[in-house]
């Protein structure tokens, strides 16, 4: 059996949608299945052009903390989201769109970057694959 | 069978694990795949992920903070 891991990307903030895609490409990188499932405020994230809209879960300061915290990223040579998400599909993860969550926010097939997409689904597609999965999170 | 070269120098967490995987994926049974960085933690990990992946760790060096590590596929 080929270890699973499957990460519940719930946060819309940008440090932890980071820390969500790092975990998920460091875990298909060591030869694990990964499925990134999105839901609530990080569904957000998968709204064209909004990878990387989120604000900082602290200290954002209407954005000032953000500005800061990405500049001393861009010095240290943090890659970006959209690299992170590119790796991510590129290494055979998937990604799964919770359907719920566009209908409680009004949100289209056509608002979210749909080719990147593996399935719209509900909390049962989670279940199947957390039980045979080593690795959960909810982030 | 062929060698190729991944070059990480300057790269942080997680690039040089992810571009391991990405060259490893894109190598043929046999060819040796050289990684090259700078992120200490990489250095580390990278064996870790051989091991996981089942193949072979041929060997590590470090010098001046800069590795390199080989691997076959």
């Amino acid at each position: 059996m080929t270890d699973k891991t499957i990460i519940i990307v719930h946060s819309g903030d940008m440090d932890k949608v980071y820390s969500a895609l790092i975990i998920a490409n460091g875990a298909l990188a060591m030869g694990m299945e990964v499925s990134l499932y999105f839901t609530f405020w990080g569904l957000q994230r998968l709204k064209k052009g909004g990878l990387d809209k989120g604000p900082l879960s602290k200290m954002n300061m209407l954005g000032l903390g953000k500005w800061m915290v990405k500049r001393k990223m861009q010095k240290v040579g943090v890659v970006s989201l959209e690299k992170l998400l590119q790796d991510f599909k590129e290494l055979g993860g998937k990604i799964l769109a919770c359907d719920m969550t566009m209908e409680i926010m009004g949100i289209k097939k056509e608002d979210l970057r749909d080719d990147l997409i593996t399935e719209y689904c509900a909390v049962g597609t989670y279940i199947n694959e957390a039980r045979e999965s080593t690795v959960t999170l909810f982030i | 069978m062929s060698e190729i070269k991944v070059d990480c120098t300057g790269e942080t967490c997680p690039v040089p694990l992810v571009e391991t995987r990405k060259a490893l994926r894109k190598a043929k049974e046999g060819d040796i795949v050289e990684v090259v960085g700078t992120h200490p933690s990489s250095k580390k990990e990278i064996p870790m992920a051989v091991k996981a992946l089942g193949l072979e760790l041929m060997d590590v060096q470090e010098k001046d903070g800069i590795w390199k590590i080989k691997i076959r596929r």
